[in-house]
């Protein structure tokens, strides 16, 4: 058992809890947004988001910004409002206008960094932002306590608007049309979804956010029929999943973000081929 | 709910003009008219979606905008919905609800007695993207029901089902009109059936409405005899 003991020793850092407490809450958070999203067929806004967070990121460097997030979430929410709720006339046009806001964040942010950064290594910053390889392992004790306070906010909404959350993502005509205030509940889940990506990107970095907002969703929704079930699932895979990718990750020494994601991957096949043997309709 | 004079249509289009009818409680109104006259705008306009570009509609008296019971059109998202049929049934209390967060038993009970009237109770636990089309129309016409006592509006219920599906529909909807006095408008394509069951046609063609009457007054009409006359097509 020298691997376990191996974890124990690494249990003793504070950087390991950490890393491992907001790994779980936002494996947690993001897993129940993304089933909404996937069934809204907007799986992609957690990538186009990821990047326009990365892009104000870099801009937030460059001009010296001390603390990131500050700058960071404002500048997300606003596009995530943008993006999703900004009526119908622009929702046709749902996945170019999210693919072309993410492509200019990324390359803008990259252009900044490179212009304005005093960093001697660019390329290294930028592959740390992108794939998050070791933010997650170099969080300080306010950012966690940010991270939780946020996520246990994220999780209160989503529990008192479950009902009201199913209605718009399953119809949102009839949702308008029998009088709920269904702009009201789309800005807030913009803003639950913004909040989300901004703190995930501390986890697996902005490529890798598609990843985690999909796969758990993905897999519950092989194995279960109901909404709750699917829920329930996803949010169970995804926390087991990040527990997972973030021990081997200690333990061997892999990057954290594609670690997680591979383990995400490997519970999809999984639950791809038993929702396969029992015969549940993909 | 009275129509009166109202235009339909989209920012820069108008759709059909001068549309004026009542609608009395416990009447079923059958909308029919060809693809393109204005049949489904004119139901987003009475449910509220979009605003009439001119003349008003008003809702009787005792009717709220929130005690509509709406059974829209199929979107592709719903057809692979994860969802039971309980949960989507209970869905249409949530008007019911407010800013609440969670059911009462109340309306935990009324999801359970439409499901019964719609005869799916024994489906509440299977998950909808799993029944056929009738059944899960009858899913869809449950939840409108729990979210009216009064006004029923049907956007093509029979569109994509098999005859006896269609048969069923058509029996499930007159019946709830007949028996239980809830007042139906619906949308159709299939004229024969809406002259069956039908005590109110309001027919549309190109920019306006032909005709607006009781059955017998369409019956009598030239829409209904010139169309038999022609053999069918209208």
């Amino acid at each position: 058992m020298t691997w376990l003991n191996t974890l124990l020793d690494y249990l003793h850092y504070p950087f390991v809890r950490y890393a491992l407490v907001v790994g779980v809450l936002i494996a947690l958070c993001s897993s129940l947004l993304g089933v909404t999203l996937v069934l809204k067929r907007f799986s992609f806004l957690g990538d186009g988001l990821s990047h326009v967070a990365f892009g104000a990121m870099c801009v937030a460097g460059a001009v010296g910004v001390s603390d990131e997030m500050m700058f960071t979430l404002p500048v997300t929410i606003l596009c995530a409002v943008v993006l999703l709720s900004g009526g119908n006339r622009l929702r046709l046009k749902g996945d170019a206008a999210i693919a072309m806001m993410s492509v200019s964040a990324l390359a803008l942010g990259y252009l900044i960094l490179n212009v304005c950064s005093t960093s001697a290594n660019v390329a290294g910053d930028v592959c740390t932002t992108l794939f998050g390889s070791t933010s997650i392992l170099t969080l300080t004790q306010g950012e966690v306590w940010l991270c939780v306070g946020l996520s246990v906010l994220v999780i209160a909404l989503f529990v008192l608007f479950y009902h009201k959350i199913f209605a718009i993502t399953f119809d949102e005509t009839f949702a308008t049309a029998t009088g709920m205030r269904v702009r009201v509940y789309n800005l807030i889940l913009a803003v639950v979804i913004a909040v989300i990506i901004v703190l995930a990107m501390n986890l697996v970095g902005s490529l890798l956010i598609s990843a985690l907002v999909i796969f758990p969703a993905l897999s519950a929704m092989r194995l279960f029929g109901s909404f709750r079930g699917v829920m329930v699932c996803a949010a169970a895979v995804s926390v087991c999943c990040a527990v997972a990718g973030l021990v081997i990750s200690i333990l061997a020494g892999t990057p954290v973000g594609p670690t997680i994601v591979a383990a995400d991957l490997a519970v999809f096949a999984l639950c791809a081929l038993v929702g396969r043997l029992r015969g549940v309709r993909a | 709910m009275t129509c009166r004079d109202v235009t339909l249509g989209y920012e820069h289009k108008v759709v059909a003009e001068h549309l004026s009818f009542t609608v009395e409680a416990g009447d079923y109104l059958c909308i029919v008219g060809e693809n393109g006259s204005g049949k489904s705008t004119l139901m987003k306009t009475l449910l509220h979606l979009q605003p009439p570009l001119a003349g008003e509609i008003q809702l009787g008296e005792g009717l709220e905008r929130s005690q509509l019971g709406y059974l829209p059109q199929q979107t592709e998202v719903q057809r692979d919905f994860p969802a039971s049929v309980g949960e989507i049934v209970r869905s249409g209390c949530l008007n019911r609800c407010g800013l609440r967060p969670f059911y009462r038993a109340e309306e935990r009970a009324l999801a359970q007695k439409h499901m019964e009237r719609m005869g799916i109770a024994h489906l509440a636990r299977r998950c909808y993207r799993e029944l056929s089309g009738g059944q899960q129309q009858r899913v869809l016409l449950a939840r409108a029901l729990c979210a009216t006592q009064k006004l029923l509006l049907l956007d093509e219920p029979v569109t994509g089902l098999d005859p006896k599906a269609t048969q069923e529909m058509y029996q499930l909807v007159s019946a709830l009109n007949r028996e239980e006095g809830i007042t139906v408008v619906m949308i159709s394509h299939d004229i024969a059936a809406a002259v069956r069951d039908a005590s109110h046609i309001l027919h549309m063609g190109e920019h306006r409405a032909l005709f607006f009457g009781t059955r017998a007054e369409y019956l009598a009409c030239d829409l209904w005899t010139g169309r038999r006359e022609r053999g069918g097509a209208v």
